[in-house]
This record gives structure tokens, sequence and C-alpha cells, in this order.
């Protein structure tokens, strides 16, 4: 294990998913409470294009030159749908959709077009297009980690006015707030972000790395702070899970598994958080139904009751059941721990009868009143 | 040196205001003024450019001719002076944040950039909470508040501003009956205190309980003035047109 975390290259490939994740999930955090889950996905895609401009304007395959590109092109799709948006009446995720397809088509063609020219240097630009993580040089690793600390500082900076913007735009506005120029520098740090997942997950999957780590920590929690520091450890935690687990066999692609980690993520929170997990609503879902079905019951044998004039009249079971339509007896059960109701034979018949108790009948009578029935 | 004042004495003064969308104009040279210590209706129907109105006196739609001044001053200068409570939809309420958090971000332009709200401002905000008769919601998440309560928090944010003129768009909009009666009462006390309070309404029947000053607006102005004077059926009518329905019966209470 400790010969295991040595290796050079893992170490690099480690760190580098770390990074990845913090700036993801801090960054991705403010998209997605911004409804802009789709920005991600639109950078990552027009980035395409900017590698392979950077690739030819190097003449080789420089970082600096490739992740450059990669922000321009990436600063030029953000800047279309943000033309698309205030000149047309386009909704935003169908300018968000254009400029990504037409973006990402560009991209396809110049690499095409670059891998056709059998330049020796082009060696692997496609891995790009779903990222090649142990390929990452310590080098790289100063960049990555100075754009991660440099939005994370930029964030803590402007935490409230990152809020507001976020929260209720046109309030910040009257406030004299640059919402513009916040918008486009929350805009241009989600685009640093995909920059540095560009060698690590690729285009294609950079666009999880920013919608499902804010999302999975949205689940837990109702504080923004708690959120964006959720989100951070989330993608983190993915970025090693990832790193490691394609450590241990030839073959497995870091990518796609630190993406399919944070997407498990995503998955339990949905399925288990409290308050929010679908797994507790359905819970009390069933508990409300339950609930529902015994004072349903209750009224039905009120009712009955009070048609016979006989606040002691027996029901038969299978006549209440036949009456609601689906099985009582554990709502009757239940109504029997709480002593509203007993059970009773009513000879000669042998099947089950209930009766309301004392107690059965004030419940009936308070509930009634309640929903505004007349007391028949 | 300080720019000539124009038009001190009125609180909110607008010429010429013209709006267009797409070059179809949703507000149409307006002029009107209000003058300070009124509670003041904007009333009219659908698409009339009411909530429009008040973003671009706000300079949150940039309209295509005329100006705005506040207490004689363009906006620009005197936003530390207006608070503003935008339709209670405008936001996302699922927002992860707690009722008096938001109250806060009413004193985030006080604040400055980077300074984060400390203790004072806390107290503020818990004050502005207390007059909203909502301090024992300060902690809730806000998605958990009910309509008539989150409306509530956007006022006490408004509050906490301490401004001279308030806007207010629809704040009675979706409101029960008992938190619409709340709202009146906090609007009166801040119009008693000497502020101009200006509300977007929708409800003609209760115009002429809870306001003193009335503009009826339908993409131009149709009327304004001390409601005595402009609540008629005659200017109704002319501003609601063909909602008849709506109108008879307001015009009944008008007569």
């Amino acid at each position: 294990m400790i010969a295991f975390l040595s290796d050079f290259t893992i170490q690099n490939v480690v760190v580098g998913a770390m990074l990845l994740g913090i700036i993801s999930g801090v960054l991705g955090s403010f998209a997605v409470l911004r409804k802009q889950s789709l920005l991600g996905d639109t950078l990552s895609h027009a980035a395409l294009p900017g590698i392979c401009i950077g690739f030819l304007v190097a003449g080789s395959r420089s970082l600096p030159f490739l992740l450059g590109g990669a922000l321009l092109t990436g600063a030029a799709a953000a800047l279309v749908v943000l033309m698309l948006g205030r000149t047309t009446r386009l909704k935003t995720d169908a300018s968000l959709g254009i400029a990504l397809s037409v973006f990402f088509a560009l991209g396809i063609v110049l690499l095409t077009m670059i891998q056709s020219t059998g330049n020796a240097a082009q060696g692997g630009l496609e891995s790009f297009l779903f990222g090649q993580a142990a390929a990452i040089l310590r080098s790289d690793l100063y960049v990555m980690g100075a754009i991660t600390a440099l939005a994370v500082i930029l964030v803590g900076l402007l935490w409230k006015e990152f809020k507001l913007v976020t929260f209720d735009p046109q309030f910040a506005a009257t406030l004299g707030l640059p919402v513009l120029a916040l918008d486009v520098l929350l805009t241009t740090m989600i685009a640093l972000a995909v920059v540095v997942g560009l060698q690590m997950v690729g285009v294609v999957l950079m666009a999880a790395m920013i919608i499902a780590p804010a999302v999975a920590a949205r689940q837990w929690t109702d504080r923004l702070g708690t959120m964006v520091g959720l989100a951070a450890f989330f993608g983190m935690a993915a970025g090693v899970f990832g790193a490691l687990v394609s450590a241990t066999a030839r073959g497995l692609a870091t990518g796609p598994l630190i993406v399919i980690a944070i997407s498990v993520l995503v998955l339990a929170s949905l399925l288990l958080a409290p308050q929010r997990g679908i797994v507790w609503e359905a819970l009390r879902q069933y508990e409300n139904r339950k609930h529902l079905r015994a004072r349903q019951v209750l009224s039905t044998l009120y009712r009955l009751a009070a048609e016979h004039n006989d606040p002691a009249y027996r029901a038969e079971q299978g006549m209440i059941d036949a009456y609601h339509g689906f099985g009582t007896h554990a709502a009757l059960k239940r109504l029997e721990d709480r002593a509203l109701v007993t059970q009773t034979r009513h000879a000669p018949e042998t099947t089950a009868h209930w009766k309301l108790t004392q107690a059965g009948i004030a419940a009936a009578q308070a509930d009634r009143t309640e929903n505004g029935e007349d007391h028949a | 040196m300080m720019d000539q004042l124009h038009e001190p004495g009125l609180a909110v003064h607008v010429e010429d205001l013209t709006v267009s969308y797409q070059s179809k104009p949703v507000l149409w040279d307006i002029d009107f003024d209000i003058p300070p210590g009124v509670m003041a209706a904007i009333v009219g129907p659908n698409g009339a450019g009411k909530s429009t109105l008040i973003k671009s006196i706000l300079d949150l739609v940039k309209p295509t001719a005329g100006h705005v001044t506040i207490h004689g001053l363009p906006y620009r200068q005197q936003r530390r002076r207006v608070g503003y409570v935008p339709q209670r939809s405008s936001v996302d309420w699922d927002f992860p944040t707690t009722a008096l958090d938001v109250v806060t971000m009413g004193l985030y332009g006080q604040l400055g950039w980077i300074r984060r709200p400390g203790r004072k401002e806390k107290e503020r905000a818990r004050a502005a909470l207390e007059q909203v008769g909502m301090l024992d919601f300060a902690d809730r998440q806000i998605s958990q508040l009910s309509g008539g309560q989150q409306q509530r928090v956007f006022i006490a944010r408004a509050l906490v501003q301490e401004a001279d003129v308030y806007f207010l768009d629809e704040p009675m909009a979706g409101v029960d009956a008992t938190t619409e009666r709340a709202i009146v009462r906090l609007l009166h006390g801040l119009r008693d205190s000497g502020k101009t309070v200006i509300v977007v309404h929708h409800d003609l029947q209760t115009v002429r309980n809870y306001f003193d000053w009335l503009v009826i607006l339908n993409v131009r102005v149709i009327a304004q003035g001390p409601v005595s004077e402009v609540y008629t059926a005659d200017n109704l009518r002319r501003a609601y047109g063909g909602q008849i329905a709506l109108l008879d019966h307001s015009a009944q209470l008008a007569e």
C-alpha cells in the first residue's frame, strides 16, 4: 500500500482528482442554484475547438496553449449564449443547446483534421474527449492548484455578493451590485473549473463534475455554506476514489470512474438524505396513508352505527372491506390498538365483527366536526 | 458638485418614461408624481405595465426614453433611500438559506464589498423580523414558510434598509386575509412616520380602504391623484375596458 501510494503517477492523479473535486464542487453549487447546470456542459463541450486551435497555434501538445484555447472558446460560447438570450426570444436551455452542439461539432471537425495530417506530435489530442488522468504531470498540478486556490479565495471574499446574485439578482441590482459583472465572473470561474477538469475527465463527462457534487450536497443541508463545503468534499472523495480504483488494475479509466463514483453519491443522496430523500418522503406518505385509512374506517363504522341507530352496532369486516375497496384489517387493528374499536362476534356468523368503543364514537364525532360534516 | 435638484418636493417624479420590449411599447409616455408621505397604489389590468413601471424606476429595466427622480435626484444617487419588495414568485424559495439570512441581505448594500454581516447586522435583521411578526421563524429554511410568511420576510428585508421610499410589487398577492391585514397595518405605520409607500395592487375593491393616492395605468397613465378624486367609475372603465365583470362591482363601489 505504501509503495502503491508513493508511485509518482498515482500521486499526481490523486492530487489532480482532489483539486478537480474541490473546484467543481464549489463552483458547481452556484451553477446549480442559478439553474445553470447546463452551462457547465456547454462550456466543457465548447472547450474542444479551443484545444485544437491551441494545438494548431503552438504546433505541439503544449498544455498552456491547449488550456488557454479551451478557456477562450468556452468564453466565446458563453458570450453566444448571453447574446442569444438578450437579442432573441430563445429560452436559455435552447441557447445553451445550440452553443453546445455548434462548438462541439466545430471541435470534432478540427480534431479529425489534425489527426488526418499525421502530425506525430498530435499524439493523444483525442484523450481530451474522455480524459487521460495518467498523462498528468507534476507541473500541470501547479496550474490546477493555482486555479483552484484562486476560485476558492474569490468565492470566500465575494461570498455574500455571489449568494445574493444567485438568490435574487433583481434585488441585488437595486442595492447597486454590478450583477452583470458578477455573472461574468462566476461564468468565467466555471469555465476555469472546466479547464481544470479537461485532462482528468474530458470534455464529454466534465458536466457531471459541475452538477453532481452540488446536487448531492443540496440534499443534505439547508445552508449555502454547508452545501458548498459538502459539494467540495463529495467531489474530492469521488476524485480520490476514482483515482485509486483505476490504479488497482490496467484498463480502468480514471475519469469515467470518478464520474460513476459521484453519480453513486448523487443516487444515494437523492434516496436517503433526511428531509429531502425519496425514501423518507415515501415512508412519510405511507404513514400518512395508513393514518388516513384508519380515519376513513372509523368514520364508516360511525355512519353505519348512526344509520342503524345503534351505538354498539356490530359491522362485519367483509362489509367494511367491500365498502372501502381495500383490506381494512390493518386499519382496524390500528384502531383497536388505540382502543377506538373492539372485535366482537355476531352469532350465528363466525366472521370477524367490529364495533366502536365510547372513545371511538367521540373520536369519530370530533373528526366529523373538524371536517365540517353535519352530525348525522 | 451636487447635482441640481429636480422637483425636490416630490418623493417620485417620472417624466416622459417609455419602455418597449422588442419595439412593442409596454409603457408609453408616462408622466406621474407621487408626493412624500402617501401610500399610493398603482392599479391597472393585466399587461398594463405595472411591474415594468416599478422596475424601470429602479433601473432594472432600461427605458427607451424619459427620466426619473427620487426626492429630487436620479435613482442611482438615491439607492440608499429606496427599498424594494419584488414579487414573491421572482425567486426560488428552495434556495438553501434561512429567513434571518434573507432579511440580512437588505443590508448588503450598506456593508460594502467583502465585509461580512456581523452581530450588529444580525440584530437589525432580527428587529425587522420582529416588526413583521416573524421573529419566531428566524432560523427556518425559507421553503418551509407559507406564502404569507415568505412575503413578510421579503418586507422585512426592505424594512431593514430604513429607506424613505418603498416600492412593493403585489405584496398582497396570494396571502391569507390575516397576513394582508398585518401587511397593510405595517405599511400604514411606515406612511404615518413620513415614508412614501408605493404598491402595485391588483384588488380594486380594497383600494379605497388601503390607499390615499392612486395611479391608474394601462400602458399610459389613465389618471393619478388622491384616491377620493381619481377612483371613479369613468376612470376605471377607461383603464379596464372590456373586463366588465371585474369592473361593474368596483364601479358600484366607486359611485
